[in-house]
């Protein structure tokens, strides 16, 4: 009876592990966060500590939206409708995390940099983002056949992907711009973020890209049934 | 020979003040100490985990409901 009861549980760990790893890791992010020496600096005061919760936004995004675009890829290789499932639920999760960080971005440049939104590469690229993978959720349900659907969502998924990197990743850093880490600004990585960031920052970024994996596992379990049922 | 052995012994009595003075030591900056001397900051720390682990907890049983689901119609 015992024995059964821990194989289960054990059967149980072995199977959610990651989620467990998750939610510690998030829940480190959140007391470590707080409550470890960040580095004294102008301007930005203790709201460094939001590198915890808004740039991990954007990297759990990054790699919930790269997930996307390899199952749509799969999905024109294959024609095998699971992929597009995946392909359309984590650029659903990639657009929840992106909207997050934009927003909790905005409220921390209202208090650094003075307004809620400064017309700049970084900001304005992110926006277009956003927008690119709104699209691709319209378009999803503009058609009404689902293989052609799943592979005109596909396609666009790919060219939203590429633009996506564009916009955040590359213009930005071609011209002056506020935020960290481009046009002659520095990093966080270069100057900023010491050692004792690190140890939350990294754990951080792992943690909720998990949390983010497991949304999406949620919800294209979800998507199955009612594919079942119906 | 004495040049160079001048040369880095004065590197070397700089080197601690070169380190100190990218160390963030510059308390002049106001940062939320008060709230670390008073222990206030564990309330915030306290009403975020409890907020993060409701969270958890909901999605803990949205996953088994699910599981749930899956069973059912695999019978």
């Amino acid at each position: 009876m015992c024995f059964t009861t821990f194989g289960a549980i054990f059967l149980s760990m072995a199977k959610h592990w990651w989620k467990a790893l998750a939610v510690l890791l998030v829940l480190y992010t959140i007391i470590g966060g707080f409550l470890l020496p960040v580095p004294r600096l102008q301007i930005l005061h203790e709201t460094i500590r939001n590198l915890y919760f808004h740039v991990t936004m954007w990297f759990g995004m990054i790699i919930i939206l790269t997930i996307s675009i390899v199952n749509s890829i799969r999905y024109l290789q294959t024609q095998k409708i699971k992929y597009d499932i995946v392909a359309d639920a984590s650029s659903k999760v990639g657009l929840l995390f992106g909207i997050a960080g934009c927003i909790n971005g905005s409220l921390w440049a209202r208090y650094t940099w003075g307004a809620w939104w400064v017309a700049d590469a970084k900001l304005n690229g992110a926006a277009i983002s956003l927008l690119f993978y709104f699209a691709y959720q319209i378009l999803r349900s503009s058609i009404t056949d689902e293989t052609n659907k799943a592979r005109i969502a596909a396609v666009y998924n790919i060219f939203a992907y590429v633009m996506f990197m564009v916009f955040i990743m590359v213009l930005p850093r071609m011209v002056a711009s506020l935020h960290p880490g481009n046009g002659g600004n520095p990093g966080f990585g270069k100057y900023d973020l010491d050692n004792n960031m690190r140890m939350v920052f990294y754990p951080a970024i792992l943690g909720w890209t998990l949390i983010g994996i497991w949304l999406l596992s949620i919800s294209i379990r979800i998507k199955k049934l009612q594919i079942q049922n119906e | 020979m004495n040049k160079y052995l001048l040369l880095v012994l004065s590197l070397l009595t700089a080197l601690p003040n070169i380190i100190l003075a990218q160390m963030p030591t510059n308390s002049e900056i106001e940062m939320a100490d008060a709230m670390v001397a008073n222990g206030k900051i564990y309330v915030v720390v306290g009403v975020l985990t409890i907020v993060f682990v409701c969270i958890v907890t909901y999605l803990i049983m949205l996953d088994k409901k699910v599981s749930k689901l899956e069973k059912q119609i695999k019978k």
